[in-house]
């Protein structure tokens, strides 16, 4: 028993040595090439080395968190072709307090025209032409940030934000310009995970039940998301 | 045997812990006083108040907000009173944010441009890295959308920023890349081809504020095409960019 708390002791101590030999290999390094080159004459020398080692003070970076990456799902209506689910991304980046840059990635299906439906054989589209997704960045500005409050005891902080931008849709074989506007709230649980709630409009001109027209296809989503 | 394990495990991760003991960046106040919000936002009401003297660990940074720790609360401080703290050496606070000085040293430069493409709608995205302070080589991505046919681009191109040093300096570039056609309606017979693109640019640049420029710019594309004779397309577009 003895000799096992010997063996534990001696352990301790070469291991506080070798980290100890470490810092002062380190130290002696730094003195080095901290000495001047010429060494001074004995006459200039002072009498007693002053032993002061230069504090290295090094100071943490401070943490920028300017991103924030999220994911939302929610319901899209394609004009004549549906309501149906619809899921995405979106990365945004905050420039001020007020605003924010956003890009947006989402997949959605349309569904049946109710001239499908009515005739019951005819397809306007093929299946694989009803896959539907688009792109589109934007800008945004939070236009009534807040609070909310939940109970007695619990505040998040909260924004109103409205959002403007272009991008592309991807839908029938074919690719649409599409302009989006829209509105949104995001509530923060904490410092950096926030809850959303989306409403956009995407606008595109689309011939495809015949004649050209503007199609206005609207998207309501709950996402979360996270600052980084 | 397993104990002398589990004690030296102990004993280094001690070690390592006393090493490292603080991740945060603090600083000391030097007004008065600091006040904290509840929010990153000049609207969010001020809950705890931090006396000169006093130290804080700063946690994070979010756009003109910084969020500090102070005797066991988390509040955001505003950039104007973080500029007045101290480092815990005596010297002002070292939170010097981009400003157009940095901009001729930048690395790397990125940003949104819409516009017009031949009488297409145009966006594009792109990245840039500097090579010297006047020299960068960007890479652009673009869709542009139109009526007949729609296009994808991607491009690689030399920039030559005039002035860097100048908050609006002009630039020049020339480049070149891929062009991929297709038809835009069902109706129009156009075969999907890629073709090979050159072009010749001039824009100018105007540096905002901290990290942030708009840029203006025409690029006079030649699509070189299988067929007996090339096309040309004007391409204007501008859009907002940020460096890093």
């Amino acid at each position: 028993m003895e000799s096992r708390f010997r063996v534990l002791l001696l352990i301790s101590v070469l291991s506080l040595g070798l980290q100890g030999c470490g810092v002062f290999g380190g130290n002696k390094q730094q003195s080095a090439s901290d000495e001047p080159a010429a060494t001074p004459s004995p006459a200039e020398k002072p009498v007693i080395e002053p032993q002061v080692e230069r504090r290295k003070i090094t100071t943490p970076k401070i943490k920028s968190s300017d991103f924030e990456l999220g994911a939302y799902g929610g319901i899209l209506g394609i004009e004549d072709f549906g309501s149906n689910f619809v899921y995405g991304a979106r990365l945004a980046y905050h420039l001020t307090e007020d605003f924010f840059l956003e890009g947006t990635y989402g997949r959605s299906r349309a569904g049946k025209t109710s001239y499908e439906q009515l005739s019951g054989s005819a397809q306007l589209l093929t299946d694989s032409q009803r896959n539907y997704w688009y792109y589109a960045v934007d800008a945004g500005w939070n236009i009534l940030p807040g609070e909310v409050f939940i109970g007695r005891n619990h505040a998040y902080n909260s924004a109103f934000y409205i959002v403007a931008g272009a991008g592309r849709t991807d839908f029938a074989d074919d690719k649409k310009w599409t302009v989006n506007w829209g509105v949104g709230y995001r509530v923060l649980a904490n410092d950096w995970i926030a809850c959303h709630f989306d409403f956009r409009d995407y606008l595109f001109t689309s011939d495809i039940t015949g004649k050209k027209k503007t199609v206005n296809n609207l998207e309501a989503g709950l996402g979360l998301s996270f600052f980084f | 045997m397993a104990r002398w394990l589990v004690l030296l495990v102990l004993q280094f991760l001690a070690i390592t812990v006393a090493q490292g003991a603080s991740e945060h960046r603090q600083l000391v106040v030097a007004d008065p006083y600091l006040e904290l919000h509840t929010g990153p936002g000049r609207g969010y009401p001020v809950f705890y108040v931090a006396e000169r003297g006093v130290t804080v660990d700063v946690i994070k940074q979010r756009t003109d907000w910084y969020l500090v720790s102070v005797a066991h609360r988390e509040g955001w401080v505003s950039r104007e009173q973080m500029m007045a703290t101290l480092e815990v050496t005596g010297q002002p606070a070292d939170l010097k944010e981009p400003t157009l000085a940095d901009l001729a040293t930048r690395r790397w430069e990125g940003g949104v441009m819409l516009g017009d493409f031949g009488g297409a709608s145009l966006i594009s995205i792109f990245l840039g890295y500097g090579i010297s302070q006047h020299l960068s080589a960007e890479l652009t991505v673009s869709d542009a959308l139109g009526n007949i046919s729609n296009q994808e681009l991607a491009t690689l191109g030399l920039v030559h920023t005039f002035a860097p040093e100048w908050r609006l300096s002009p630039y020049f570039g020339v480049g070149a890349g891929y062009i991929h056609t297709s038809p835009s309606a069902t109706l129009v017979q156009v075969r999907d081809r890629t073709d090979q693109i050159g072009y010749a640019q001039v824009g100018v640049r105007m540096y905002l504020t901290r990290r942030f420029l708009a840029r203006a710019e025409y690029r006079n594309n030649s699509i070189f095409t299988s067929r007996n004779n090339n096309e040309a397309a004007d391409e204007w577009k501008a859009g907002f960019a940020f460096f890093f």
